[in-house]
């Protein structure tokens, strides 16, 4: 049968995807400085460190609230345009909103690379700043389209008749659009936290003196010794993202319950 | 009884979507406590119309008064109507008394009172303990019943109902159509309703204002508008209309001539159009031919012909008769009485016939 | 007709509404996008010495970009790994697409598909390293593969060479290709397939002339999302690529950040969104003459 084969085949794609990532954790306890077979001993030794390290403290506490920053400014903007996309229309609409969906299918390193030629242009330094603006940049696409599946699944005449029945358009916003939209918002900013979080190559050229945790760890890999540390840091983000990105499955499943739709599958 | 200030006044009202113009000078008078249809076919301008009433769309000129009140640049949730969404806009995150008490939120009410009114609502609808229900836990009936409950616990002046019955199915619609006519009675205000369906319109409405291409064709109650269309498209949008050729002479008063009946003198109120003598059609409904069996009383008027098709409904049977001189077939409806027989395909038959019922159009 | 400017009106409009929300996140996207992608442009035609930027308008870099080899050799050697990791990785991913849309249960389809896009979610640079560990002279692919006796000696041309490269993206971007491959998928009408089935076709016919057309959209969208962004990737090359394996995005950053040439690191950058561009253009417009002149295959 023709559905046995293709889940053989499925099921080694999977391993070929989750192999790498297995491997964090298995050389993250292990005792051994060399990233190699056999295993040596167990060990905390290397999550202690990642504890312990000064440096890559102050790398966590940018990237976080550079993440932080990067969810909401992201958010907004794409509760913004997902709005505009979805219930208005004005001219040049496409146009418009294309536009601000373009840094989607811009390599990041033109991103980068333009942004830092404003900055020298300007006379503006790099740093965290000019990392969240890059970031936002990304980011917002995927916001809206996030949102914009959100706003389609909602019935128009909700609001309609919400303001029929005496509110007004901004309380209306508030009783009726926000909690439907709510699992929306909560996915976006999850997502896009994610996103900031792990970007490099915006960092890499924007950060300057103010690293985050992945400009951070590049600088780590051409040293062997620190390199168990990384595995040990790897494995955080890891269960970190992860557990993200159950929380905003959780909360989008929760979203179409609450509204009475069937699952199409994903953030698509 | 006095005759009391009309709740809505429509006048000249038009409307452009930009070079589209969508309402063409309507003008019209509905009275308090009337149930109201707005029919016509998709994209005649009814639910624009109806939105410009709640406030929804903005009118490009005229005037639309409510309560004698000049409603232009009044917002919909300032305005004494309230709608029923055709999607029923149920709340999905609110159960349905939540959504019942939604309209309820500035009124001031006290908790308890808000629990009674929804409640007693909800009684009037027929949803009486639903209350917990969840919103997406209800059928298409029951969700439109909640979106009733929803708008007249606000005890608005008008309820405007944007073809409320069309996402139920053909039994459901029928409950609700005369749950509808019952609950209209009962709370006493002015409906609006919109519809495409002219059968619902005639079974609901004191008056229907019948619309095409934005504008009111014709404005009468159900019994005016089904035996006295004031057009041929009216005639024929309404119920069934068989169309007969002829002509009309005017000398004196009017007599036609029709193929396949014979001659007539008709009254002036049958005529309908331009009046000139001539070619014309002659409008009859299904009921007003009446096939003669053997145990019938002789009858003045009568003409031949041949059963072309039979149509058999349990209560009604509807023939296709080709009369002899007429070039197509008249659709006539037969009440099915015990003891009388279905003719059948083929089979000669009889039919007795009336001028005053007739409509003729020039 | 003529009538005197209402404010209220205007305001109400749908029209004003939906431009004053568009507004935020478009103008922030001019600001950010548009005018430093000018900038890029600008920066192509000058040049720079040590520190100091010289604006007077010159073509010396696209002079320079043309004629020294190494450049154009690096822009079509991206080009080659790029095409390479788009066909290999869409063309493994769609079997996998195909498996969860059309033989998972309907409620169990998110579950596979979150399953799938975990990986994605955790931190590029972390996973690109990791194939550098396992691709390693030394380390689990090799050891693994010695220790079963396949081959004698450790196989060294698996890490620091184009191959590593392609190897790396082509799991780094796989589920980017599964998930448009797979809404396609979706969306194509079941009873399609058995009217096929009905009309006379084997399985593997209907396949061709049903399924993969209807799926081309999808499949457009999976080549696109992978090609664009490999093209300019920068980190696996780096880690993976050694020197056979550099690419156009690891000598953009060298001349911003080593050589001090910005202008040039412009040039390249200019030049490289042309090319991607250009081939993006060819396999969409192809894409729709193969789908729109219905040729039966």
């Amino acid at each position: 049968m023709k559905g046995q084969s293709l889940k053989i085949y499925v099921i080694l794609y999977l391993v070929f995807l989750y192999a790498p990532i297995v491997l964090l954790p298995l050389f993250a306890f292990n005792s051994g400085t060399v990233i190699a077979f056999p295993l040596q001993g167990f060990t905390f030794g290397w999550f202690i460190e990642v504890f312990t390290t000064q440096a890559l403290l102050e790398a966590t506490r940018n990237s976080v609230f550079i993440a932080v920053s990067v969810a909401v400014l992201s958010t907004c903007f794409g509760l913004f345009a997902a709005r505009a996309a979805t219930r208005y229309n004005f001219p040049a609409k496409g146009g418009i909103v294309g536009f601000v969906m373009l840094p989607l299918v811009l390599p990041e390193i033109i991103v980068a690379v333009s942004l830092l030629v404003v900055l020298i242009q300007a006379g503006l330094s790099t740093g965290i700043w000019s990392v969240i603006a890059g970031h936002v940049l990304i980011c917002t696409p995927f916001s809206i389209a996030i949102l914009q599946g959100s706003f389609t699944n909602m019935d128009k005449s909700l609001e309609e008749a919400a303001v029929d029945l005496g509110e007004t358009p901004l309380s209306t916003f508030r009783l009726v659009t926000l909690p439907l939209v709510a699992p929306g918002i909560i996915a976006s900013l999850l997502i896009c936290f994610t996103i900031s979080l792990d970007e490099f190559i915006i960092a890499f050229f924007l950060s300057g003196n103010e690293p985050t945790l992945p400009v951070y760890i590049w600088g780590l890999l051409r040293f062997p010794a620190r390199v168990p540390v990384i595995m040990a840091l790897g494995t955080l983000l890891v269960a970190l993202s992860i557990i993200l990105l159950i929380t905003a499955e959780y909360f989008r499943r929760r979203g179409l319950r609450r509204a009475g739709k069937r699952d199409v599958g994903g953030f698509l | 009884m006095t005759k009391q200030e009309p709740i809505i006044r429509l006048e000249n009202v038009h409307k452009y979507y930009g070079d589209y113009h969508a309402l063409r000078g309507i003008t019209a008078e509905i009275g308090q406590g009337e149930f109201f249809s707005l029919l016509g076919p998709s994209g005649c301008g009814k639910t624009t119309l109806l939105r410009a009433i709640a406030g929804f769309e903005d009118i490009s000129s005229g005037a639309i008064m409510l309560g004698g009140k000049n409603m232009e640049g009044v917002a919909p949730n300032h305005r004494p109507t309230n709608m029923v969404f055709q999607s029923y806009a149920i709340f999905p995150h609110l159960n349905v008394e939540q959504n019942v008490a939604f309209g309820l939120r500035k009124s001031g009410m006290s908790a308890a009172d808000k629990t009674r009114a929804v409640g007693q609502a909800l009684e009037m609808v027929g949803l009486g303990g639903y209350g917990a229900r969840a919103a997406h836990a209800l059928s298409g009936g029951q969700r439109q019943r909640v979106a009733l409950a929803r708008a007249l616990i606000l005890k608005p002046k008008v309820l405007l109902l944007d073809e409320p019955l069309s996402a139920l199915d053909k039994k459901m619609r029928e409950v609700m159509q005369v749950e509808l006519i019952k609950l209209q009675r009962e709370v006493g205000i002015t409906f609006i309703l919109v519809t495409h369906d002219q059968e619902e319109a005639l079974v609901m409405s004191d008056r229907i204002a019948v619309m095409f291409e934005g504008e009111i064709a014709q404005l009468d109650d159900p019994e005016r508008l089904y035996r006295r269309p004031v057009s041929r498209r009216v005639g024929e949008f309404i119920g069934m209309m068989n169309l007969l050729e002829g002509s009309l002479a005017h000398s004196g008063g009017y007599s036609v001539d029709i193929a396949g009946l014979g001659r007539a003198d008709i009254a002036p109120e049958q005529v309908v159009g331009s009046g000139a003598a001539g070619a014309v059609s002659i409008g009859l409904r299904p009921e007003t031919l009446s096939i003669l069996f053997d145990d019938d009383p002789k009858s003045a008027r009568t003409a031949q012909g041949v059963v072309d098709e039979v149509v058999y409904y349990g209560d009604m049977t509807y023939y296709d008769l080709r009369l002899d001189g007429a070039a197509r077939p008249v659709r006539i409806s037969m009440r099915n009485v015990v003891g009388r027989p279905v003719l059948e395909v083929g089979a000669r038959a009889r039919v007795s016939w009336d001028p005053r019922a007739f409509t003729v159009f020039t | 007709m003529a009538r005197s400017f209402d404010l209220g009106r205007f305001l109400r409009r749908d029209e004003t509404k939906g431009m004053v929300l568009i507004a935020p996140p478009f103008i922030y996207a001019v600001l950010l996008l548009a005018a430093p992608l000018a900038a890029i442009v600008l920066f192509s035609f000058w040049t720079q010495d040590f520190m100091t930027i010289d604006r007077s308008f010159t073509l010396s870099n696209y002079r320079e970009a043309f004629t020294d080899p190494l450049y154009m050799e690096l822009l079509s050697r991206s080009l080659r790994i790029s095409l390479s990791v788009t066909a290999i990785t869409v063309v493994l991913a769609f079997p996998v697409a195909y498996f969860v849309s059309f033989y998972v249960a309907p409620e169990r389809k998110s579950l596979w598909l979150f399953l799938i896009t975990i990986p994605f979610w955790t931190s590029y640079l972390i996973r690109v390293f990791l194939w550098r560990v396992i691709l390693a002279y030394d380390g689990p692919v090799n050891g693994t593969l010695v220790g079963l006796g396949v081959i004698d000696e450790p196989l060294a041309w698996i890490l620091y060479s184009a191959n590593s490269v392609v190897i790396t993206l082509a799991h780094a971007y796989a589920p980017f290709a599964i998930l448009p491959i797979f809404v396609s998928l979706e969306k194509i009408d079941r009873s399609l397939h058995e009217a096929g089935r009905d009309l006379g076709e084997n399985r593997v016919m209907v396949f061709l002339r049903v399924t993969l057309p209807l799926a081309m959209p999808g499949v457009l969208a999976a080549v696109l999302i992978v090609f664009i962004p490999t093209i300019g990737d920068y980190v696996t090359p780096r880690l993976v690529g050694g020197s056979d394996g550099t690419m156009i995005a690891n000598m953009i950053q060298t001349q911003f950040m080593r050589l001090n040439n910005a202008p040039m690191g412009a040039t390249l950058s200019v030049l490289a969104m042309l090319m991607v561009g250009f081939v993006s253009l060819v396999m969409i417009l192809g894409t729709l003459r193969w789908t729109r002149g219905g040729k039966s295959k």
